[in-house]
């Protein structure tokens, strides 16, 4: 066997594990739907009629509510990256990376693992945020590819965000540590975006952060691709070219977090 | 300097491991010849579990070398794991897999086909008298079910050599005697063991050869008995049945025993070291009847490991070290 197929087979093996664990934990589903469900609640019905009036080109809430939804999506993958940091938390903390570090299997499995089976999680809420997005009057308004293209963008993201998680899992002292700092810098990165009101309304020295966080480029690449985009389009280049950066981001990101993950779990348990 | 995995199993030269102003290793020097088992024997903070992690290629140890089944554990780790089955000091199980599973999952690690890993998976299980309780999350387990289920785990890929860090601790009386049968029919089928403990009866036991060390260093290496010869012979211990019968007592041992006996007053015993014990003993006894001091128990020791522990260390084997984390 060839070091790679190995790698691939171990991969698999953890995923396969991280998945049973979902299954026999089923809260941890629940946990990953309910609060974006809840935001889609809050912000369409406390906030949309308010916010979608001052967005203009429309009729209020409803088209608050069409604009929602992408952001939601974008914000339900990314705060699904806490699993990541807190299944690492918890192996490390029962000594299930020790016994993985023992064994004659590839280190980027364990991560490759962990992020694949997250990545699972991810569909599932996306499937389900989908659902409670159709139910409050979102509709895919562009092509079926269009829509595909949308969907794997955000998967991308998920998949990209997973691997920061596993850099933050392997760091944290403790499983609570990892919990709270695998969420708290979620909040100011999908709040200073285009995911909740649109960029132009942010107050003026956020305006430039919001346009350049690829949070946002990820979230205007949903938009367009599902054909939810209303009034005049954003401008500048990151907007124009939503799809293209957010997609480079997403490169970026898992290019640079990765070997930093690996490196980092060689020697977590050489304290 | 590698040498033949067929000869030595497992060795060290000069390992140091510090924590900032601990050595937890000092500079060991440790050789297992295959098919043969070592005990690790030291107190809380000895050093036993660093030992461990660096064979086991979890630590890289500040210097020093080792090797593990013929491989270098620095050069080649992916090698050592191959070779080695692992049981920590803390069972390492997954909690929300069943007990079947778990072993299930080490076996494909190691590299087996799902078919092989199953059929491996069932043997152990019912080895390990977890049958029943194979098809339920390991959460659900006992202290000692879980341990015995991680023991299982080191022994998935029938290593040739098998690390085990207190294996029996956490165990009640019948798990520590199941645990112990397994380990000599690891050392029938020819596999090398490891074994830290606190225990010095299971050293006694189960070991070859022991090894004890405090604060990082060897103090004390050998065979049970050769360690046991260092403390000296065996010892004649008997109570009396009232306290004015003591220096009658201790007058008669004094003749029979090899040293100066000691008497204490409160429990009213008196003891000696002898040569020769059971003529020694009958002797005694004998004249003891004749002066007519009536003994209410009377009995014959072995030096145990304890004695040995406390004659090297100046403390017994689970006291705990002051300081140790
Ligand atoms: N990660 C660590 N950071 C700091 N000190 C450590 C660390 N690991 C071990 N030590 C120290 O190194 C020494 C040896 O520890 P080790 O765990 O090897 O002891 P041990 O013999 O296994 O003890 P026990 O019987 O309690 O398990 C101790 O003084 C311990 O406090
Ligand atoms: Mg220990």
């Amino acid at each position: 066997m060839t070091v790679i197929t190995k790698g691939l087979v171990d991969g698999r093996v953890v995923a396969w594990r991280n998945l049973m664990n979902v299954r026999r934990n089923p809260d941890w589903l629940f946990a990953a739907t309910v609060q974006p469900i809840m935001f889609v609640l809050l912000f369409a019905y406390v906030f949309g009629d308010a916010i979608g009036q001052s967005m203009g080109g429309g009729t209020g809430g409803e088209v608050y509510r069409e604009f929602l939804i992408a952001g939601i999506f974008a914000q339900t993958v990314a705060f699904n990256s806490a699993f990541t940091v807190i299944g690492f938390a918890n192996d490390l903390q029962k000594g299930i990376i020790d016994r993985f570090r023992s064994l004659p299997m590839s280190r980027l499995a364990v991560i490759l693992g962990r992020t694949t089976s997250d990545l699972a999680v991810s569909v599932v809420a996306l499937v389900v945020m989908s659902l409670c997005g159709l139910i409050v009057g979102w509709r895919i308004r562009g092509s079926f590819v269009d829509a595909v293209l949308g969907y794997l963008v955000l998967l991308l993201f998920a998949f990209a965000m997973s691997w920061i998680g596993a850099l933050i899992g392997l760091v944290a002292r403790s499983v609570e540590v990892a919990q709270s700092a695998g969420l708290m810098w979620m909040f100011p990165v999908s709040f200073i975006s285009s995911a909740f009101v649109p960029v132009h309304l942010l107050p003026g020295f956020l305006q430039t952060l919001a346009e350049w966080n690829p949070f946002t480029a990820v979230v205007n690449a949903a938009r367009e691709q599902f054909g939810n985009t209303f009034g005049n389009p954003p401008t500048g280049w990151p907007a124009e070219n939503a799809t293209l950066y957010a997609i480079l981001s997403c490169v970026v990101i898992i290019a640079v977090f990765a070997p930093l993950a690996t490196a980092r779990y060689r020697k977590v348990a050489s304290k | 300097m590698p040498i033949s995995a067929t000869e030595v199993a497992v060795r060290t030269e000069a390992l140091v491991k510090t924590y900032g102003a601990t050595r937890a290793l000092d500079g060991v020097d440790l050789e297992i010849p295959a098919g043969k088992v070592l005990g690790l024997l030291g107190p809380n903070g000895a050093g036993k579990t660093t030992m461990v992690r660096i064979l086991t290629t979890l630590l890289r140890p500040d210097s020093g070398r080792a090797w593990v089944a013929g491989h270098d554990v620095l050069a080649d780790p992916n090698a050592v794991r191959k070779s080695i089955g692992l049981s920590g000091q803390y069972a390492a199980v997954d909690e929300n897999l069943t007990g079947y599973e778990n072993l299930y999952m080490v076996g494909r690690l190691y590299g087996m086909k799902p078919a092989a890993a199953r059929n491996r998976a069932q043997q152990l299980i019912a080895r390990f008298q977890l049958s029943d309780a194979a098809d339920r999350p390991a959460k659900t387990y006992s202290g000692g079910m879980r341990r015995r289920l991680d023991l299982a785990g080191a022994l998935v890929a029938e290593p040739t050599v098998v690390v085990l860090d207190e294996p029996t601790t956490g165990l009640d009386p019948r798990g520590r005697m199941d645990t112990w049968e397994v380990i000599s029919e690891l050392v029938s089928d020819g596999t090398t063991v490891l074994l830290t403990t606190q225990y010095l009866e299971e050293a006694d036991q189960l070991a070859h050869n022991i090894m004890v060390i405090d604060k990082g260093k060897v103090i004390a290496e050998g065979s049970a008995d050769e360690l046991k010869a260092q403390v000296g012979g065996e010892r004649l211990e008997l109570v009396v049945a009232d306290a004015s019968e003591l220096p009658t007592a201790l007058r008669v041992l004094s003749d029979v025993g090899s040293g100066q006996p000691s008497a204490d007053e409160h429990t009213r015993r008196v003891e000696v070291l002898v040569d020769a014990g059971p003529k020694a003993l009958i002797e005694a006894l004998r004249r003891l009847d004749a002066e007519s001091v009536s003994v209410t128990d009377v009995g014959l020791h072995r030096p145990t490991l304890d004695d040995v522990f406390l004659s090297l260390t100046g403390h017994a084997a689970e006291e705990t070290q002051g300081g140790a984390a």
